[in-house]
Formats: C-alpha cells, structure tokens, sequence
C-alpha cells in the first residue's frame, strides 16, 4: 500500500464526522435492513446503556431488539441455538468482562459447535460489547478479553479503533457465518471522524496502515491506536519516520501487512490495551521473531498493562494501563 | 452388568443365539390374547418397543467394548433410561429439535440417529456424525434436529432454548426438547432458561432425566426440592412422571408438546428413572461402591423394556415371537454397525485443521 486506506478515504470522501458508538449503530441498522433474521439482543438495548443499539427497536420493532434478562450464559448459548435454527443473532454484552459470565456458552458451546459437528453448521452470530479501562470503570468493567479470546479457537475477533473502521467492520462481523466477537474500546465510543452515509464493509482479517513511516513500525491494538498515531507525530516533529498499523481483526490475524512493515523498517514496538503477559503484544513479538528474524535491527518491544486488575482510582489507574509516554520510550529504545 | 441380572422364576429365556455381550431382558411367560386390530396403535408401539431394545443393545455392546478396551475415550451409558428417549421422541415431529447430554446415545437413537454413524463416531472414523471429530459427547445430526450431545453439565439448555426462539421468531411451529439430568438441575443457567423461556413463551420443553445420582452423589444429597417444581414459580408446569414407563413418559410430553405448538410456552418434565451402570464406564477404578445391591436389584426389577413388551403381549398389540423377532434383529444390527465402524477409515490426520470457520462466500472452508 503506497497510501493508507483512510487517507484515500479522507481524500475523496466528502466530511461527515460521526461519532464511534452511531458509526456501531449505522452497521446494525445497515446490517438489519439488509437480512430479518438479523435480530439483536441483550440487556436493556433498546435503551442501550453504551448507545450503539439506542432507538434501533423503533426501526425494527421489539421483536427485533429484544430485551433479554440479566442472564449471561443464557441469552450468549441462546444465541448458538437460534443461529443454528438459521437465526442471525447479534448480542450485545454491553461490558466486555461480562463475557466471563457466559465463557462456557461462548468458548465451550458457541466456539466450538460447528468444529466438533464435522463441519455440520453455521453459526452466524456476532457478540458486541464495550469493553476495556473506560476511566474509573475499575477491576471487573476494564477488563479486555482478546488475549484470551485469541487462544479459544473458534472465535473470530474484531476491535476497531475508528468510526470508519466500526462501521465497516460491524457490517463484515454480522454478514460472516462464524462467531465473532466485536469489541468496543470504551473510551473510543465518544471519538468523532469521517463516516460514509452509504454501507460499506471492511474484510475481517486486514490490518490498515493508519501512518506510513520508514523507522520503526508500531502495531497499536483499540484504544492504543489514537495514542500511537500522537507520539508519532511527535517523533516526526523530531525527525524520526513512525509507521503505525492497527490489526483490525486479531482473529485472525494480518500478520501479512505486520511482516511487511517490520521488513521495510527494521525495528517494532506492539501496543496492547490489555494486560502484559500473554497478550496480543506477545503474540505479534513472537511471529515477527520466527517469522522475521533477519529483518529486525533491533530487540523488539511489547507495551501494554501492569499484570494486575485495573484499579479505580485516577492515577492508580493511569499507572496500570499504556501512557503515550511507555510509548515514546519503547520506540526510542527500538532506535538506541 | 450381568450380576445384577434378575431372573423371575419361571421366566423364560429367549432360544435365541445370544451373544456374549447382550444380557437376555427380563420375562414372563405370557400368553397374547386376542391380536388387536389398531394398526397405528400397534406400528407405534411395536417401534417403540423397537426403538428401546436397540438402544439397549447398542449400549450393551458398547460396555462390551470398552471393558475389552476397544472403545476410546469417555463413555457414559444409558442403560435402564431407555423410557425416557423412546417416550419423549415418539411425541416429536421430524422437524423437531433436540439437545442431549453427555448420556445422549439414547435420545439420538430415538430421534432417529443410525447405529453405524454413531458407531463409526464413536470408533473416531470417518464415517461417523462427525466425521470422527466429535466423539461420544459431541455427536450432532442438525438435518435429525439433533442439535448435539454435550460433554457440559446443562451446557445444551441454554441452546436448546435459544434453537426454540430461533424457531419461533422464523415462524415454525417446531418445538425443542431440552434433555438433561438432576445434575444440571443444579446448574444456574437451568434457572436462566427456564426464566427466559418462560418471559418469551418460546417452545421448549425441559426434561429432566432423574436417574438417581449426580455423577456419584446420590440426587438428594445434592438437590433440594422436588425437581419437577422448579418451574412453578414461574409458572412454569412441571409434571413428575415414571421414567421407566414409556407410555407414561409419552403422554406427558405429548401435552406439553401441544403446549409448546400452541405457543403457550415451556413445560417441564422430571422422569424418575435409574442408572444401571455408573456415571462412565471404567469407574471401578475409582468410585467405589456407592449405591447398594438392593437399590440396583429394586430398579432392574422395574425393568422398561420387558415391562412395556409384557403389556403389549398382555394386550394383544405383539406376539413373544414378535419381540424375540425384535431382539435379535437389532441385536444383528448392533454387530452389523460395529463392523460398519471397523471398516471405515481414520480421517486423514489434516481433517484435524477443517471445519474451524465457515466460509463467507463460497463454499472454501478453513
């Protein structure tokens, strides 16, 4: 790619900045017009707590924006059934660590239906959730579950870091006929920026370059993302070229675009909005390692959370989860 | 196994060729009165009768295997529950859903599951529901409406309940049985879709199979109330019924079958029931003796498949040749799906990394 896709986008598309969460929103609404057996359920969505699913039942009607009642495992395996029943279920979570409520149903049942089955079904089901530190959410409504959710096989996993991006990939995650789950980072629902009014979908598996550069490449994952593309703009000023990918889709994983990268700069750092140890971060590090070894001029770096539970109060907080500046200090130590 | 075997004096034993495996079903000598002239009645209850030896036999061959160390992996065996599937699935539609248990051999069978491709599953071959992926507790025919046996205690009710939504809010008029034990009667999301079920009238019917123990617990140490009445306070109507009488099973499921249809919501069903042998095969090596000879010589005498075959001679429905008729060709059909299961292939080892993901589009899978 010689241009980033959302610079192309931003050229020739006309503005219509729209927030993150209605970006989310005009996906389930393209997504429902399109097939009624696209029906969405959870917690109080037709109030919908984080916005995205706010107002839809006026469109599509109760029957199709179901409250469900506060009953994880029931409502996350109801929908391996009624996907299987030929269904399109899209269930909102609503908080990312509610997942752990419901991990039987969604990586016992849900992720391993059709495998077991011999190939037998389908199961179109897309899990939707807010998720991540959301500032003062504390231990048990920060958590993020991708890492985790990685290692269950099964799962395709979808965090986007633009409204572009949550539009698009809404749209792809529903229309795929595998169990995806589709994570919001919290404190990217009140980001504005350019979203087309038409539907549009982003293929699930295709990292986008969001700033070219020639020094040193930056993998970002959700929330990290607007923070890398800061520091590299403050590095620019310094004369230091950053290149900064956002994955997209962690399951699977375009590791094509990542090694590619590494190739032409030489040096990485992988930002994860989740905790160290066995995340996403690790997992990048080490296929670029076995994959890309020769390429690499230097040690690559992993930055992400303290390895403990994120705390509530603000600077506690703060010192948990990723600051622009762990940032600027993995890059220049990848430039030492 | 055999030593809890109990002979009625009197009783007579088929002439049959019998194989080693197969224990001879208990009974008495009994003269048929006049043959009745109900042709349904009599195909109804004759493939009934059918349908709980087969099951029978099937698992008595499986025992046999795994005893000689034949069969791999975990195996938990349904014998003596034979009633429960055969009754419930006589009041099914083809169209019809149900989710199983990781005791599920018997409702796949009565929901019309082959022997050879559960026995192929089950030897890991290719030919099997599966192609060999899924195993004794995973085995799933969505085109029978089996939605799968399930190696999580209650782990199928939440899908069972979500496959009768799913039905319902595409406008079938299909219902799910959601088949599970007094163990996950325990389990919280039993609770959860019962509670859904009920808000969304969806048709589904809970049975649950009470055969006495929880794994190795007896039931009443580790359950509190009657199981039946679990739904009442949502109003839910559970109903208590025999679970060795297949006529008794039948009725009740046939009611809340058409309360289901009718869109009047789920029904609850507890069959009490019992055991024969442990909660997997190969437990000796560990579990003790937990429940004692009376207990286990009580149940066997309440024996569902002589006492329903006994009743069908008594009313003129079948002859004793009939049912020894019955008996040896199922029993033939067991040996018969055993060398369908030799005879088929492992699956190539790289099956292993198919099946993940469906493709989008075309029909590419990975």
């Amino acid at each position: 790619m010689t241009v980033t896709q959302e610079d192309a986008r931003q050229a020739e598309a006309k503005e219509r900045p729209t927030y993150f969460v209605k970006a989310m929103q005009e996906g389930l609404a393209a997504a429902m017009r399109e097939d009624d057996r696209v029906v969405i359920i959870g917690e109080d969505v037709d109030r919908s707590v984080i916005g995205a699913t706010r107002g839809l039942s006026k469109e599509f009607g109760e029957m199709r924006v179901r409250n469900t009642p506060i009953s994880e495992q029931a409502f996350v395996g109801a929908a391996v059934g009624a996907a299987a029943a030929g269904l399109r279920p899209v269930v909102d979570m609503m908080i990312g660590a509610f997942f752990y409520v419901s991990m039987d149903q969604l990586a016992n049942q849900a992720a391993k239906l059709r495998y077991m089955s011999g190939g037998q079904v389908s199961l179109p089901i897309t899990y939707f959730t807010a998720t991540g530190p959301s500032g003062g959410g504390a231990a048990q409504h920060s958590e993020n579950l991708h890492p985790m959710l990685m290692n269950v096989a099964g799962l395709k996993i979808v965090m986007p870091s633009t409204p572009y991006d949550a539009k698009g990939l809404m749209l792809s995650a529903i229309r795929d006929p595998n169990p995806v789950v589709y994570l919001q980072d919290h404190v990217l629902g009140g980001t504005r920026g350019h979203v087309p009014a038409e539907s549009y979908t982003i293929p699930l598996g295709l990292a986008d370059i969001k700033k070219k550069g020639t020094d040193v490449t930056v993998v970002a994952i959700g929330a990290t993302v607007p923070k890398a593309l800061k520091v590299a703009a403050r590095l620019e000023a310094e004369g230091t070229s950053v290149e900064v990918i956002d994955p997209r889709t962690l399951a699977p994983l375009d590791m094509d675009t990542i090694l590619a990268s590494v190739a032409r700069t030489g040096r990485l750092v992988v930002v994860d909005n989740a905790r160290l140890t066995a995340s996403a971060a690790s997992e990048i590090v080490a296929s670029v390692v076995q994959a890309g070894f020769d390429t690499l001029k230097s040690a690559p770096e992993r930055v992400a959370w303290a390895d403990v539970p994120v705390p509530f109060s603000a600077p506690l907080e703060k010192r948990v989860i990723v600051q622009e500046d762990d940032i600027l200090a993995a890059i220049k130590r990848t430039l030492a | 196994m055999r030593g809890g075997l109990l002979l009625v004096p009197g009783a007579h034993i088929s002439p049959a060729s019998v194989p080693a495996w197969s224990c001879p079903i208990r009974r008495k000598r009994n003269a048929m009165t006049t043959a009745i002239e109900d042709r349904p009645l009599v195909e109804r209850q004759t493939d009934m009768l059918r349908q709980m030896i087969r099951i029978r036999r099937f698992e008595e061959k499986l025992a046999w295997l795994f005893k000689r160390g034949q069969l791999p992996g975990f195996v938990h065996l349904y014998l003596g529950e034979e009633a429960v599937a055969v009754g419930v699935c006589a009041a099914l539609r083809s169209d019809d859903r149900i989710t199983s248990t990781h005791r599920g051999h018997g409702h796949l069978i009565a929901k019309g599951a082959t022997l050879d491709k559960m026995m192929a599953e089950l030897f890991g071959r290719i030919d099997g529901y599966c192609r060999g992926k899924g195993g004794s507790m995973h085995i799933v025919s969505f085109e029978l409406g089996i939605m799968g046996t399930n190696g999580i205690v209650g782990g199928g009710i939440p899908i069972g309940t979500g496959a009768a939504w799913g039905d319902k809010q595409l406008g079938r008029d299909s219902v799910t049985v959601v088949f599970f034990g007094d163990g996950a009667s325990n389990q919280g999301v039993f609770f959860e879709s019962m509670n859904l079920a009920a808000v969304w009238k969806l048709p589904v019917i809970f049975v649950c199979e009470n055969n006495g123990y929880s794994e190795w617990s007896p039931t009443e140490t580790v359950t509190a109330g009657k199981i039946a009445d679990r739904g009442t306070p949502m109003g839910i109507p559970g109903i208590q019924v025999d679970g060795n009488d297949v006529e008794a099973v039948r009725a009740a499921t046939e009611t809340a079958v058409a309360r289901a249809r009718a869109g009047d919501g789920p029904s609850l069903i507890e069959a009490r029931t019992y055991r024969w042998h442990g909660h997997n095969e190969g437990e000796e090596a560990f579990a003790g003796n937990y429940r004692s000879q009376e207990e286990q010589d009580e149940w066997r005498a309440r024996e569902p498949i002589a006492r329903f075959a006994e009743q069908l001679i008594a009313g003129g429905v079948i002859d004793q040749a009939t049912w020894d008729a019955i008996d040896a060709e199922e029993t033939r059909a067991v040996e018969d799906s055993v060398a369908f299961a030799e005879n088929s292939p492992f699956p190539d080892p790289e099956e292993a990394l198919l099946h993940l993901f469906a493709a989008a589009e075309n029909g590419d899978d990975k």
